[in-house]
């Protein structure tokens, strides 16, 4: 390296052949539509896993019956299925009213506030703690004091994760609204609270419900914080009271276990996780067109 | 807008309205402090009876009661080390094929493409990595590895698959995306000019990339890895599934190992005991303070840096 270079007060200046200038320059470019294709090889290669797998475990019984006893073939995954979706209704249910509140707040009424400021600054902290801690806080506030693993600590750790995403992205898409609407709509005599539901919302439509459905998409495929929370069961849902049966619970244990059967129904349970959220990942970059996920 | 709000007997209404959007935003502040209160809370039996020797002993015996995590820390280091080690530089390569060399109309799909791996949830990756990843890395990747670098400790031991080293890979497919789309941006910051100036000087690409778009928007580049490492260092299922759970600290990339989040994901919900719990909170009380201050200085860089490329 240093026999081409020669020192000017500290910096090195290089004498190199445009041969080779040029030759370095193909290399990186090289290099860098390789690292792309790469990139884009591991998605199409885990894709192709789960959908070559998970489809083997697809037939009447994975989608109506209960699991099997452990060792015993056959049996499905239907409850885990529903208790999957009923835990990400019920996080939605709780998550998304408390985000949109949060973010009509820093909107519309703190918008350049220190107050503001602060819950912008932690909304970003909470999206970005990891999932298996907020797990551990609701098991100590929700799961330790009643005794038992429930389906709404689950959908509470679910909805924790979820409120910062909502909150963010209202207030995000509220401040895009022109200030004229919300003038206009206030000259004409409209309360706050009306022009604010009724107009501001209305505009930002599209952008309210990608904000919804990012969310929705963040934690459809979590596992981690129903680990202790909502934890699996065996049995339909019986009540949200009880531990409750879900998808990504189960891949966790089936995988884990030296069953074959149960590997299989892991990689069918994969294959529905999967589709899911990509499915509204997709949909979310469709409304958002241009935005990134 | 304080213009608006009118006396009269809508007021109230409006009040109440604007009372309660408040407590929506009071509450997410509320529960990261209620957050932070139960962490220690529940740490508390843990820290009083091992006190700073948990953080740097490692013994994990859940039988004598003894705990120490030095294992599971070094294990999340070490792993999200690796990942960002691989990730930066693929993701900066990978922005520079996207800006630089391909056309926008390919450019959109392949960036899809390469984003929409932020969407694949943890436990797949999980899956993929245990059944297909660790399989293909031991026949194929480590024994290669053995032969480059022949009897170094790094690489000794039997090479069964799983271990820190997939960790530290499969963590890195997993912020590749995060990576690249914040490289993307800033890469796409930096003003034509300055970029055509040094193309007009007769710079390569990658003399103009290297010398000037990397240098111009280096604080901008230094933010997606600190972006990619709050991400890396919290990562459970994907880590639970390939790191092979070994409490035991080994020179060896090939060897098993843990991180902090792979140890509560297998051990929560069996630990009984008041301390065995006790350790494993506070085990999750060190991650958090980990990614908070990794968050926090994040945040507050990405905002200078917005700021000094006058961005809003």
């Amino acid at each position: 390296m240093v026999e081409t270079s020669k020192k000017t007060d500290g910096r090195s200046v290089k004498a190199r052949s445009l041969a080779y200038r040029k030759i370095k320059n193909s290399l990186v470019s090289i290099l860098a539509g390789l690292s792309a294709l790469l990139g884009l090889f591991i998605l199409g290669w885990i894709l192709f896993t789960v959908v070559e797998r998970g489809f083997s475990a697809f037939n009447w019984a994975f989608f109506t019956e209960l699991p099997n006893p452990p060792g015993m073939e056959g049996g499905g995954l239907a409850n885990a299925m529903l208790g999957t979706i009923i835990l990400t209704l019920l996080a939605t249910l709780i998550g998304v009213p408390l985000g949109l509140l949060a973010g009509i707040y820093l909107s519309e009424f703190g918008k350049n506030s220190k107050f503001s400021e602060w819950v912008r600054f932690f909304a970003n902290i909470l999206m970005g703690t990891p999932s298996i801690i907020i797990g551990i806080f609701i098991y100590t506030i929700l799961v330790v004091p009643f005794g038992h693993f429930s389906a709404y600590s689950g959908a509470v750790a679910l909805a924790v994760m979820m409120f910062p995403v909502v909150a963010r992205t209202t207030d995000d898409m509220l401040q895009m609204v022109p200030a004229a609407m919300r003038e206009s709509a206030l000259a004409l005599g409209a309360p706050r609270w009306r022009t604010i539901l009724e107009i501001v919302f209305r505009s930002a439509k599209n952008g309210l419900i990608t904000g919804v459905l990012l969310a929705v998409a963040r934690v459809s495929g979590e596992t981690a914080p129903l680990l202790f929370t909502a934890l699996n069961s065996p049995f339909w849902f019986s009540g949200l009271n009880e531990p409750t049966a879900n998808l990504t619970v189960t891949i966790f244990n089936y995988a884990m276990s030296p069953y074959e059967d149960w590997q299989r129904m892991a990689w069918g349970a994969s294959l529905l996780i999967s589709a899911g959220v990509l499915a509204v990942t997709l949909t979310t970059r469709f409304l958002l067109k241009e935005k990134r996920i | 807008m304080k213009l608006f709000g009118k006396a009269g007997s809508r007021n109230l209404t409006d009040t109440a309205f604007k009372l309660t959007t408040m407590l929506g935003a009071a509450l997410l502040l509320l529960i990261m402090a209620a957050l932070f209160a139960e962490l220690v809370r529940n740490s508390l039996l843990s820290i009083e009876k091992f006190g700073w020797s948990f953080i740097y002993t490692n013994v994990w015996d859940p039988v004598k009661e003894q705990f120490g995590a030095a294992a599971s820390i070094w294990g999340t280091v070490v792993s999200t080390l690796i990942a960002m080690a691989l990730a930066v530089p693929l993701g900066i390569l990978i922005a520079l094929f996207l800006v630089e060399l391909l056309p926008e109309r390919i450019s959109k799909w392949v960036r899809t493409g390469v984003e929409l791996l932020a969407a694949v949830p943890s436990i797949i990756f999980g899956m993929w990595g245990l059944f297909v990843f660790a399989p293909f890395m031991a026949e194929t990747v480590q024994p290669f590895l053995r032969g480059v670098f022949g009897d170094s400790p790094l690489f000794s031991g039997p090479p069964i698959g799983i271990g820190m080293l997939t960790a530290g890979i499969i963590l890195a497919f997993m912020i590749l995306p995060f990576i690249t789309a914040v490289v993307r941006d800033v890469f796409q910051m930096v003003p034509a000019v300055v970029k055509e100036s040094a193309h007009g000087m007769g710079s390569t690409l990658w003399e103009v990339t290297s010398k000037v778009t990397i240098r111009y928007g280096f604080q901008g580049v230094v933010g997606a890895a600190l972006l990619g490492l709050g991400r890396a260092i919290g990562e459970t299922m994907a880590v639970t599934f390939v790191i092979g759970n070994s409490h035991k600290i080994s020179a060896s990339l090939f060897a098993p190992a843990n991180s902090i989040t792979a140890t509560l994901a297998n051990e929560f919900a069996e630990a009984s005991e008041p301390i065995y719990l006790s350790s494993l909170i506070e085990l999750g009380l060190v991650l958090f303070v980990l990614t908070f201050i990794i968050q926090v200085i994040s945040q507050i860089w990405l905002k200078r840096v917005k700021k000094q490329m006058g961005v809003q």
